[in-house]
């Protein structure tokens, strides 16, 4: 996650636009969305008016200084949303410009002739003609030729990728530059409805919705508001009973200090910044929900290929048959593959030189006969000689109709040997006579197993999806340490799986790219859509890989459960902050009444003003002090819950429970120092 | 304190651990319906009531319907009640001839019965005839203790049901608790009773002579019937004013352990039973821990103070813990004891006055009321008290393992969180809100004894028992007025009624959820990770909430008497 953290949090640029901010957001309007920081202003501008107009015994000096520290809470709240809020609002005004600027050659009726529209005025269905240097005006589909796309503008990769007519490679997003070739385009999104437009939105977070578990704390701050604003508002009965009375800007200074103030004021911050990570992360949520979803996932989908192995499958050893020698069907191998320029193709000649020492170049006459999906074979003809070399079944038929010959047999018995071992076995045959099998392996990526394992200890299953026969994949799967694997799978297998563990209560995370795995990705709970796939995926799915990798996936679950906790974390801290402000502010409140209760005061502070003036203070600085924790996100580690709850507990709960009493004590010797009180 | 002592307190948790699964067990064949040995005798009762009322057990309710039969079913017992209580002059079973009540004590004693709460603004003896002992009194004690179970059984169906509508039928529930649960044990205890020396008769009083020659009426009557129920359903309303305190309510040191036993008997079974009924008996052991932590907790607190006694009374020659108010035959751990079980429970039975407890030793049995009754507390709305203090729990600190929070196989969401601070603001809302209005209204400076802070706790205990629905008095406050009788019967209903209502939505928005299997990631609930944390949350919420009522009562009280100044 390197990549999400590059970037100061308190540069320049980003702090002086967000302390203005600041103020715009004193909006009554806008604070009111925030119902515990619309109390701690509402108090604050009561003991503003209470410095005026009030008719108590407290100096105006003390009932000043309580009025600006309100005031200061309640800005550091609206600050660091601000500050959150900022990083997002730079990246949106660049790519704001980038939309300016985008005209259209949008294509007349006869698919010749162009006129240049601003992209705003395109519809869906319309045709436009991007040529090299231009930007892509509208997201669409390819509907004819081949392009490289420059699409550093959304994905900050510079390096071009392949956009062409038809096939899982023919969406295109508006702001990304063709730099080769032409392309003709239709358009398939309304204008403002683009990926672009989702972008600058998110990015901003203009459309910042609650997500659920947002909503639901702040239901729950809400009620310890009210709890706490019913345990002040009934302290001047009992006081008057006592035969005394408590000044309202002592009580307003409680009620602050009691309120969640801490954890509402960088509610939103922790939200925009969660958001914020993916998006530097380079994956773009479609909502808040999907980000927590993330965190509650159960199970994870994965492709094998990309995901698990390295793409590219790799020749690891020559299996002859009959009375052929390794060495000769190494060689039949490697003419047969001189001219396949696939990974595995080159991975077979490579063998066979290291292996055997062979270094054949093409023969003169040698005629090569392409791939083709419905032969599956491939070779070479030279002379009078056939090499033929592919899928099992086809070299099988082609040569051997009946496959019952002991060399056949025996062949049938090494492949299902490669099979079961994890990889893909290539039969090779000259002139007929069959020669072996390759032995191509899938080679799982390093450190996989580890991940996986780290997984589990989250309570994470991991279920490798693979189009790869059941013997081949469980090998695979046992290999990388996967919990589960789907093999030979279709896209409906892939749907059926995810609805049956979502039936048993599991949320179920996966990525795609193909315009088959539309399905899935919608059913899933978490579906993040490869950027270099369809439109069709990149519109089902709730998420959008920019990298376009599907490793990814690991990683913002990990980000969405960095979300959840940080949340919990400063929940926590703030509420177990109260007992320490209680300590300083019930002793002072109440010794006037009953000269005893001075025990109360543990900290050993001065005064009744300044212990009052000390916790109003630490309740106010805390939330800047927080504010690097709220937008960095706590500090996440893969593992299980119930340590992890022991460590966050520890460290939140009882430092929360601690720290408070040291902070006070810390600030109340500087305000007697200052004589500020 | 003494090694009898506290032998005393932990053969009472060690007997009452060891019932926690028998009854467990039983409660959770009541919970679902299953036949037990008793069907043989009562089945053919129980499709009788149903046969009568022409009620089908087989269909279940929705929350709301649920809340709604509960709700008919209450108000009318209450009207009952307060019709008894009314006429009680001109109906039979009055061999006292007792005049009836008035109006605003009527409406006190009918909310504080239906409620289980059981606060007594009068003297049982002068004011109730036998007719409105039992008639009126007495089948509240079966079925407010049976609507209480109910209600936990509806919430515990909520946890452990995928996607249900419905949480099981009222009635059902109602009839099966008093008939297979309530009604058998109430017979065997009373029999014991009654050979222990308690009386039961439906005779007026005794007159005899005394030694000194003088004559003294003694009054009897139906005592001990209604001492086992009193117990058993946590209700607490005593047959005497002096409740069992008084030598035919609690004759002996023996009757008085197993009255406490009787108490918290069901409360600790119900726990077995939710663990039972969401599939993970160690869920219900972590709650019954967290409780038990938090019992002992004030049992010590209580005990040490009473055994230390009062420092004053020290420096004036008298020497030894604090006897004022306390029954010789039961001594101080059992006082003690007796006052944090009957507080903890919701049910309000005394066997000694608390009021002259020393300040902290009765600041325990008020704390334990502020808490929410959620200390093992009253039979059924113990438990589903304390489980909406999980919900919180899971809720704050549920978010820390990166996860929606989750109990029991349940998302815990806005709805629920919504819900669960609704009930739970209700305490505060109502106990504050009245003593603070009582602290300054005359009507409400004229009820307390004493003055200073042990009169504002006099005030304080009694909105506390009375929204706890506890029932217990802390003595000294004159209650039987007006302005009491009205306010504390407004607090009985709040405090019951309005938790039931956002409890039993709770449950009906449960059992609609999915079920999320556990994994290694889900939120720990069973291990003592999560108990510390129970505790913690209940105490921080409720010590947070309550702290400055506390300080301004007991204590600023025992600060002072430290200082040397009693009120």
């Amino acid at each position: 996650m390197a990549k999400a953290q590059s970037k100061s949090l308190f540069t320049a640029d980003l702090v002086v636009p967000a302390i203005k901010a600041s103020f715009l957001k004193l909006d009554p309007r806008e604070l009111v969305r925030n119902p515990v920081m619309f109390v701690t202003a509402a108090v604050a501008l009561l003991m503003t008016i209470l410095l005026v107009i009030g008719q108590d015994q407290l100096a105006v000096a003390f009932k000043a200084q309580l009025a600006v520290w309100l005031w200061l809470t309640v800005l550091f709240g609206t600050f660091a949303e601000a500050l959150a809020e900022g990083r997002g609002k730079a990246q949106a005004a660049s790519l704001r410009a980038t939309k300016a600027e985008l005209v259209a050659k949008r294509l007349k009726g006869d698919g010749r002739d162009h006129d240049d529209v601003p992209a705003s005025q395109l519809r869906v269905g319309d045709i436009v003609l991007v040529e090299t240097g231009d930007l892509i005006p509208s997201d669409g589909d390819v509907v004819s030729g081949v392009a490289s796309v420059n699409e550093a503008a959304i994905t900050g990769e510079s390096a071009p990728v392949i956009r062409e007519a038809g096939g899982d490679r023919s969406a295109v997003t508006a702001g990304t530059r063709v730099i080769s070739d032409e392309i003709r385009v239709r358009v398939t999104v309304e204008p403002g409805k683009g990926f672009l437009d989702r972008m600058i939105a998110l990015v901003e977070g203009a459309e910042r919705q609650k997500t659920p578990n947002e909503v639901a704390l702040t239901i729950l701050l809400v009620g310890l508001t009210i709890i706490f604003l019913i345990a002040v508002g009934t302290i001047p009965g009992f006081a008057s009973y006592a035969g005394g009375s408590i000044p309202v800007a002592i009580l307003a200074a409680l009620l602050i200090t009691l309120i969640p103030t801490t954890i509402a004021a960088l509610l939103s911050a922790i939200g925009i910044a969660g958001m914020d990570r993916l998006v530097r992360f380079n994956v773009l949520a479609k909502s808040g929900r999907a980000v927590e979803a993330a965190g509650d996932i159960d199970v994870l989908l994965l492709d094998k290929t990309g995901t698990i192995t390295i793409g590219d499958r790799q020749a690891s050893e020559f299996r002859s048959v009959g009375g052929t020698s390794d060495a000769e069907l190494a060689e039949a191998a490697l003419l047969a593959s001189l001219a396949d320029e696939t990974p595995e193709g080159r991975s077979i000649v490579v063998l066979a030189r290291e292996r055997y020492g062979l270094y054949r170049a093409m023969p003169v006459d040698a005629e090569v006969i392409p791939f083709t999906a419905q032969t599956r074979v491939s070779g070479l003809r030279y002379g009078e000689t056939l090499i033929q070399k592919g899928a099992v079944d086809s070299i099988l038929r082609a040569n051997d109709g009946s496959g019952t010959t002991a060399a056949a047999t025996e062949l049938r018995r090494i492949t299902d040997e490669i099979a079961r071992a994890g990889g893909t076995p290539l039969a090779v045959a000259k002139d007929g006579r069959l020669l072996g099998a390759i032995f191509l392996k899938d080679v799982v990526k390093a450190g996989i197993r580890e991940r996986f394992g780290e997984l589990r200890t989250m309570g994470i299953r991991t279920v490798m999806i693979t189009g790869d026969n059941p013997l081949t994949a469980a090998a695979i799967a046992a290999e990388a340490g996967v919990d589960d694997f789907l093999a030979q799978a279709t896209p409906e297998d892939k749907l059926a799986l995810i609805r049956k563990e979502q039936s048993g209560g599991k949320l179920v995370a996966m990525c795609g790219d193909g315009t088959n795995d539309a399905p899935a990705l919608a059913q899933a709970d978490v579906g993040v859509a490869m950027n270099t796939g369809t439109q069709a995926a990149r519109e089902a799915g709730n998420m959008v890989d920019l990298d376009s990798d599907p490793t990814k996936l690991i990683e913002v679950v990990g980000l969405g459960k960095q979300l959840l906790m940080t949340r919990g974390a400063l929940t926590t801290f703030s509420v177990a902050n109260d007992v320490a402000k209680y300590f300083a502010i019930i002793p002072a409140m109440f010794v006037a009444l009953y000269p005893g209760l001075g025990v109360l005061n543990v900290m050993g502070l001065a005064t009744p003003e300044s212990a009052i003036l000390s916790a109003i203070i630490f309740n106010a600085i805390i939330i800047p002090l927080l504010v690097p924790l709220a937008l960095k996100g706590v500090a996440y580690r893969p593992m299980a819950a119930g340590p992890l709850l022991a460590r966050n507990l520890a460290l939140y709960g009882l430092g929360g429970l601690l720290a408070p009493f040291i902070g006070i004590k810390i600030i109340d010797l500087v305000v007697g120092g200052l004589g500020l009180a | 304190m003494t090694f009898q002592g506290w032998f005393l307190i932990l053969l009472f948790v060690g007997i009452l651990l060891a019932l926690t699964r028998p009854v467990g067990l039983w409660l959770h064949a009541l919970y679902e319906g299953r036949r037990t040995p008793l069907h043989v005798v009562l089945g053919p009762v129980e499709r009788g009531f149903y046969r009568l009322s022409g009620i089908d057990p087989t269909v279940e309710q929705g929350w709301r319907r649920y809340a709604i039969h509960m709700l008919l079913f209450n108000t009318a017992l209450l009207m009952l009640t307060y019709a008894v209580l009314r006429l009680q002059g001109v109906l039979p079973g009055n061999p006292q001839g007792l005049a009836g009540l008035s109006p605003d004590l009527a409406f006190n004693t009918a909310i504080s019965f239906t409620t289980n709460t059981n606060w007594q603004s009068y003297g049982g003896e002068g004011t109730m005839s036998n007719l409105s002992q039992m008639l009126g009194l007495t089948i509240h004690n079966f079925l407010s203790a049976a609507t209480g179970i109910a209600l936990a059984f509806a919430l515990f169906r909520g946890f452990a049901r995928r996607e249900a509508k419905a949480i099981g039928n009222f009635w059902a529930d109602v009839t099966r608790i008093t008939l297979y649960l309530l009604l058998p044990i109430c017979i065997a205890y009373t029999l014991f009773l009654i050979a222990s020396g308690v009386p039961q008769t439906l005779a007026g009083a005794v007159d005899v002579s005394t030694l000194e020659g003088a004559r003294q009426s003694i009054l009897l009557g139906p005592v001990a019937s209604q001492e086992a129920i009193k117990m058993l359903g946590t209700n607490g309303g005593g047959f005497f004013n002096a409740n069992s305190a008084h030598p035919f309510e609690n004759p002996s040191a023996l009757i008085n352990f197993v009255q406490m036993l009787s108490i918290f008997a069901i409360g600790f079974g119900l726990t077995w039973t939710f663990g039972k009924a969401v599939g993970n008996t160690r869920q219900g052991w972590a709650i019954l821990a967290a409780m038990v932590m938090l019992f002992l907790a004030g049992v010590t607190v209580t005990y040490a103070q009473e055994a230390a006694g009062n420092p004053i009374l020290h420096s004036l020659g008298v020497a030894g813990g604090n006897m004022e108010g306390k029954e010789v035959r039961f001594g101080i751990a059992a006082s003690a004891l007796f006052s944090v079980v009957t507080t903890a429970a919701s049910c309000g039975a005394v066997n000694a006055m608390l009021d002259s407890f020393t300040p902290l030793g009765g600041l325990i049995p008020l704390f334990n009321m502020q808490l929410g009754e959620v200390v093992i507390g009253g039979v059924g709305a113990g438990i589903y008290g304390f489980l909406l203090f999980a919900i919180l729990a899971v809720f704050v600190a549920g978010l820390m393992v990166g996860r929606t929070p989750e109990y029991v196989g349940k998302k815990i969401e806005a709805r629920e969180v919504k819900l669960a601070v609704l009930a739970i603001a209700v305490l505060p809302l109502v106990i504050l809100g009245f003593a603070a209005l009582s602290s300054v209204v005359q009507p409400g400076l004229a009820g307390p004894l004493n003055k200073g802070p042990h009169g504002f706790s006099e005030i304080l205990y009694a909105f506390t028992s009375a929204v706890g629905n506890n029932g217990s008095a802390f003595a000294g406050l004159t209650a039987n007025t007006p302005y009491y009788n009205a306010l504390l019967g407004v607090a009985m209903w709040f405090g019951r009624f309005f938790v039931i209502v956002p409890m039993l939505a709770i449950a009906g928005s449960l059992a609609a959820k999915k079920y999320t299997p556990e994994s290694a990631g889900s939120f720990p609930t069973t291990g003592g990770l999560w108990v510390g944390l129970l505790v913690g949350i209940i105490l921080i919420l409720g010590g947070l909430t309550f702290l400055p009522s506390l300080a301004l009562g007991p204590i600023a009280d025992h600060l002072s008497m430290i200082r040397g100044q009693l009120f």
